[in-house]
């Protein structure tokens, strides 16, 4: 049985899909905003993901590249700053790598690579441990401050992706393919869950994160499997969810995207959104200080 | 003991196992990308930087590539380098011979980047340094060929002073003058307009940045004259006026040119060589 069959029995298609309906729409719509201007001349939003200004009065910067260009040796003028305060302020608020889930176009890509991997039935992976992303988050910095340039910026899918739809791809479509076909036949989830460092930066803002995917009714599970499953990193819900080394049942592990679909496919409504201060959930008795603070 | 132990060293070998093949993996990714990016830091000279753009090495470290300066440019004049451009992908350039800068008066590129990699101080477009223009073939120009082309002097929006025609003698014709455009770097934005306008098949005049472009003298030369200015007379003393072997009866000066002296004196009449006279010819 496909995952999550039993979560649209048991609330209906829709239920069973409105997260991941919304995550696209989010992706999607925000994707729209950037095209409107050079499609049709709507100048809702300038820029890119690396830095955007909205009706010419929010700027919005991408921390990360502003942390590389620090350590090249620049200091960017107050609006890049400005812009960076107000997306990391965001970020904290609503889960770091909320940006992953929810905004990143790399992830509709790696997303569509999961799916047709599931489909073709293709088994097996390379393995590269998860924590390898913040190695290749260090190497990033560390060649910054000795080239003195934002040198990730070459080669990044990321921006690359985005300012390709935005400005013109030229041959980054090899890219893009290069990290499609390396998902799809090499890794599972091996770029976004692996490898890519704007998601590892995500991930320490994340480490402080408000948002946070909660497990109110964890004792309901009925072992299913199907969170696991369709979980891009399922190693965060283990703890949470089976109480290991009394974990409370809230997932504070930074590298959750709370992309929400463990919420849509669980027919026993194991998990909810909250924050990570919300203790007033069954069976929350008992909370380690340590996870509170 | 020695039971105690053996789970912790197996784990610190592993620990360090782990460790070297993360740090040898992701350091090789690192080489290849920090040498890349060394590459990339020498512009193409054909690739133009937008007006106010610090010092390829500071604006490597500054732009972070989100196109706003192309987006505020109202004549749609700069782009993001494509991956396969040999330039640092994403980077905001322009080409002269395709289109060259218009050198707004608001300088609007530079009004909308939010890091200063093109830097807020230039307020005055007349004193951007996007480049130098270089009349690169004296063989190709026009001008050079003794034609009155000049469209270089004509389009420059510094005309006059960034680009002057220099009169000389054209030793072809002997009788013509060749009006040689002259660029001043003091004065030249590097806008490109001269190259766009070059209509030699590939042009003459080329704006090239100016690490190219530009020539230094030592650091220890001085010019005689400006020196000499600078003191308000001669430093060499006493000023010795130079003599010219001129025939007798001639005098030369700088500035005047040949002269009889005393004036009256009535020069002697030119005679033709003798094998020219009694057309014997």
């Amino acid at each position: 049985m496909r995952s999550g069959a039993e979560a649209i029995a048991a609330k209906g298609w829709l239920v069973a899909h409105k997260w991941l309906l919304l995550r696209r729409s989010s992706q999607i719509g925000i994707l729209l905003l950037f095209l409107v201007g050079p499609w049709f001349g709507l100048w809702i939003v300038k820029g890119n993901l690396n830095f955007s200004y909205t009706l010419s009065f929010l700027p919005l910067t991408d921390p990360y590249v502003i942390l590389q260009s620090l350590v090249a040796g620049h200091v960017p003028e107050k609006l890049a700053l400005t812009g960076a305060l107000i997306v990391t302020l965001f970020y904290l608020l609503v889960g770091g790598r909320s940006y992953c889930s929810w905004v990143c176009p790399v992830n509709l890509l790696t997303d569509a690579a999961y799916w047709l991997r599931v489909r073709l039935g293709i088994k097996g992976s390379a393995h590269i441990s998860r924590p390898t992303r913040y190695w290749v988050l260090g190497m990033t910095l560390v060649v910054a401050a000795t080239t003195g340039s934002i040198a990730w910026e070459m080669v990044n899918p990321v921006s690359m992706t985005h300012r390709g739809l935005i400005f013109g791809f030229g041959l980054a479509w090899a890219v893009l393919l290069g990290v499609f076909l390396f998902d799809l036949f090499v890794m599972r989830h091996g770029w976004c869950g692996h490898l890519c460092p704007v998601g590892a930066f995500y991930s320490l803002i994340g480490k402080l994160a408000l948002t946070r995917v909660l497990l109110p009714a964890r004792a309901a599970c009925n072992d299913c499997m199907d969170c696991f499953a369709v979980c891009p990193e399922p190693q965060v819900i283990r703890p949470a969810l089976k109480a290991i080394r009394g974990t409370p049942p809230l997932i504070l592990e930074s590298n959750c995207t709370n992309c929400g679909r463990c919420i849509d496919v669980c027919s026993k409504d194991v998990f909810a959104f909250g924050t990570r201060f919300n203790t007033t959930v069954a069976g929350a008795a008992g909370i380690p200080q340590a996870a509170l603070k | 003991m020695d039971n105690d132990n053996k789970p912790s060293v197996a784990a610190r070998r592993q620990f360090f196992a782990d460790t070297a093949r993360m740090a040898c993996g992701v350091g090789l990714l690192g080489l290849g990308v920090g040498l890349y990016a060394r590459h990339a830091r020498a512009l193409p000279p054909a690739a133009l930087r937008p007006p106010g753009a610090l010092p390829e090495a500071d604006f490597s470290a500054a732009c972070i590539r989100c196109g706003m300066c192309v987006r505020d440019c109202p004549y749609n004049i700069l782009h993001l380098a494509k991956p396969e451009e040999p330039m640092s992908t994403g980077t905001p350039c322009f080409v002269a011979r395709q289109l060259p800068c218009e050198m707004c008066e608001d300088i609007p590129c530079v009004k909308a980047c939010p890091t200063g990699a093109l830097d807020p101080r230039l307020t005055d477009i007349n004193k951007a340094k996007m480049g130098l223009a270089v009349l690169v073939d004296h063989e190709t120009c026009l001008n050079f060929l003794g034609l009155r082309c000049d469209i270089c002097y004509r389009v420059c929006p510094v005309i006059d002073k960034a680009i002057t025609l220099d009169p000389q003698n054209n030793a072809r014709t002997g009788k013509h003058t060749l009006f040689i455009p002259v660029v001043h770097s003091d004065h030249c934005t590097g806008c490109g307009k001269c190259e766009k306008a070059c209509p030699t098949e590939v042009a003459s005049i080329k704006v090239l940045p100016l690490t190219m472009a530009k020539g230094a003298l030592s650091a220890h030369y001085r010019l005689g004259w400006v020196e000499k200015e600078k003191a308000g007379g001669s430093l060499v003393a006493p000023e010795v006026e130079h003599q010219y072997s001129m025939p007798e009866g001639m005098k030369y000066e700088h500035g005047k040119g040949l002269s009889a002296t005393p004036p009256g004196a009535v020069l002697p009449e030119p005679t033709l060589p003798r094998a020219l006279q009694g057309n014997k010819l």
